[in-house]
């Protein structure tokens, strides 16, 4: 399916949710969604026959700067053959987003990156601990305002 | 003394225990920690921990001054493909910047491509028989990477980190000698190939090692996103170099290999060290085509003055050794990327680790995990 028809679908069963959309003139045809409703969202474009969005290719935490952060998820089909990226966006002070790990299990580890890198809390998520970095680390590295920690277990952090 | 042993059995203690499985362990290939929980000898459940090797790429990548800087950074990634980690980069920018490179970069960048996975493959093979005790194929199998990597460094002065695919182009052009050298290797390489499959791949306690161990099913693997020679290991027809349509692997007659589950059941440990083993063989295929048609040209013609991609982003996949390597790269319309982020195959391929390992023995999970075939560089990042 060409981006296009893959967005009238969503568009057909998701009107309200979807809160920008470009398929035509970028790299990598998006809608950008609401949060609420991401997991309804993963969930049709996985099952649907005709968009069959077997893979998540991709997930990755995002900060827009100004208190906004944000995920997006890069799906593929094997099946179909085709692409498309979903996007949502928060309030650094309301991080929290339904996780997808139910629709991909691919999604368990990335969305543990997320966590870890930006602090994006994924709700429902069955393991949500720091992956890359160490359980004790403070603050979220990714983000651009990131300060560094003076030590670290006596160690001194900055270089 | 006789009693209190005696004592001791009755009281045999018969409950789960955990046990921790490196970072220092040789077989998980790098700093990786395990933490196995068993039942006697049978694994119930496997949690990997990695982050022992995190360099910070993503914040090292949104901190450099430009574009090209990165590609260094890249290559640190699996230290054992760097030409591949560099060609997913290169050509994720090339595509927000609108380049078409030269027809002489193409065929170079493919021959040293499938080069560089076969020495990756190399390694993946020789390694994994010696997690299971065969330790003559290994020294075979590194005979022949050394001359990969002595092509390599004829062309880029580097063995393993090369800074070769630049944005548009290559570093230098290949030395004189690269056509009659590259045939030279193809040649012998054929060869090695026949002694890896007689002394490996059909020998019997390997066999029994590996056939029906680990199985990971076509729509598990799917699920997980797993890619590369795991995917196609489980029976999925799935390439990028095929189906994602990039660089010119539609003009060189190759198929991709899948698993058949021909000693065991589809999607074993065998499954997915045979795929590898023809893939090679592929490879080998694909470069003496390549060599033969290689174009005359300037390998720089098409490198840009300046790099500064409108306000964009992309996500660009390409077929690794280990199978998709994906960048996520966001620009902001400034000199320097905004957001780099590495979707690497072998983390992804490695969180399908708990899923095949439950119900089988310790020494089986050293066999699952070197059928994985992971760089912990890649992963940690």
């Amino acid at each position: 399916m060409s981006p296009q028809e893959i967005l009238n679908k969503l568009t057909e069963k998701f009107a309200d949710a979807i809160v920008e959309a470009k398929v035509e003139g970028v790299l990598e045809p998006y809608a950008k969604v609401k949060v609420e409703s991401i997991r309804e969202i993963s969930s049709l474009m996985r099952d649907d026959s005709d968009l069959q969005f077997d893979t998540l290719m991709c997930l990755s935490g995002m900060d827009y700067g100004k208190g906004i952060l944000g995920v997006v998820y890069n799906l593929g089909s094997i099946a179909k053959k085709h692409k498309f990226t979903l996007k949502i966006e928060i309030s650094v002070e309301a991080a929290n987003v339904s996780s997808v790990e139910s629709v991909w299990r691919t999604a368990d580890w990335h969305e543990r990156e997320a966590f870890d890198l930006f602090g994006i809390v994924f709700t429902d998520h069955p393991d949500l601990r720091r992956i890359l970095l160490p359980d004790d680390w403070e603050g979220y590295p990714l983000r651009k305002d990131y300060q560094v920690q003076e030590f670290y277990h006596g160690m001194k952090v900055p270089y | 003394m006789a009693e209190s042993i005696q004592t001791q059995d009755r009281k045999l203690r018969t409950e789960e225990m955990v046990i921790q499985m490196g970072p220092q362990h040789p077989s998980t290939h790098g700093v990786l920690r395990l933490e196995v929980t068993v039942e006697g000898e049978i694994v119930t459940h496997v949690k990997p921990y990695i982050g022992y090797l995190h360099r910070c790429f993503e914040k090292h990548a949104e901190q450099m001054g430009n574009y090209s800087q990165v590609i260094p950074y890249v290559d640190r990634m699996d230290y054992v493909a760097a030409m591949s980690m560099e060609w997913s980069y290169v050509l994720g920018m090339e595509r927000m910047l609108g380049i078409q490179v030269p027809e002489r970069v193409e065929y170079i960048r493919v021959i040293m491509a499938e080069l560089q996975r076969i020495a990756s493959h190399t390694i993946a093979i020789g390694t994994f028989g010696l997690d299971l005790g065969a330790f003559t194929p290994f020294l075979f199998l590194l005979r022949d990477r050394e001359m990969i990597l002595e092509i390599f460094e004829r062309t880029c002065g580097a063995r393993l980190l090369y800074n070769y695919f630049w944005i548009g182009g290559l570093s230098h052009d290949v030395p004189l000698d690269f056509v009659d050298s590259t045939r030279q290797f193809c040649t012998q390489f054929k060869k090695t190939i026949v002694e890896v499959n007689n002394l490996l791949s059909y020998n019997e306690i390997f066999i029994k090692r590996t056939a029906n161990v680990g199985i990971l099913p076509a729509n598990v693997a799917i699920n997980y996103a797993a890619s590369g020679p795991v995917l196609r290991g489980s029976g999925v027809d799935w390439d990028l170099r095929r189906d994602d349509h990039y660089s010119i692997y539609n003009r060189f007659d190759w198929q991709p290999q899948i698993g058949k589950g021909e000693r065991g059941t589809l999607g074993d440990c065998w499954d997915r060290y045979i795929v590898r083993c023809r893939e090679m063989e592929q490879s080998v295929k694909i470069i003496e085509q390549a060599i033969e048609q290689l174009p005359d040209g300037d390998v720089q013609s098409a490198i840009p003055k300046r790099i500064r991609p409108n306000a964009s982003e992309i996500y660009i996949r390409t077929e690794a050794p280990r199978g998709e390597l994906g960048f996520y790269i966001v620009s902001d319309g400034s000199g320097s990327p905004y957001r780099v982020k590495g979707r690497s195959s072998s983390f992804v391929n490695l969180s399908v680790l708990p899923e095949i390992t439950r119900g089988y023995m310790i020494a089986d999970l050293v066999a699952i995990l070197g059928s994985i075939d992971i760089v912990l560089g890649e992963i940690d990042r």
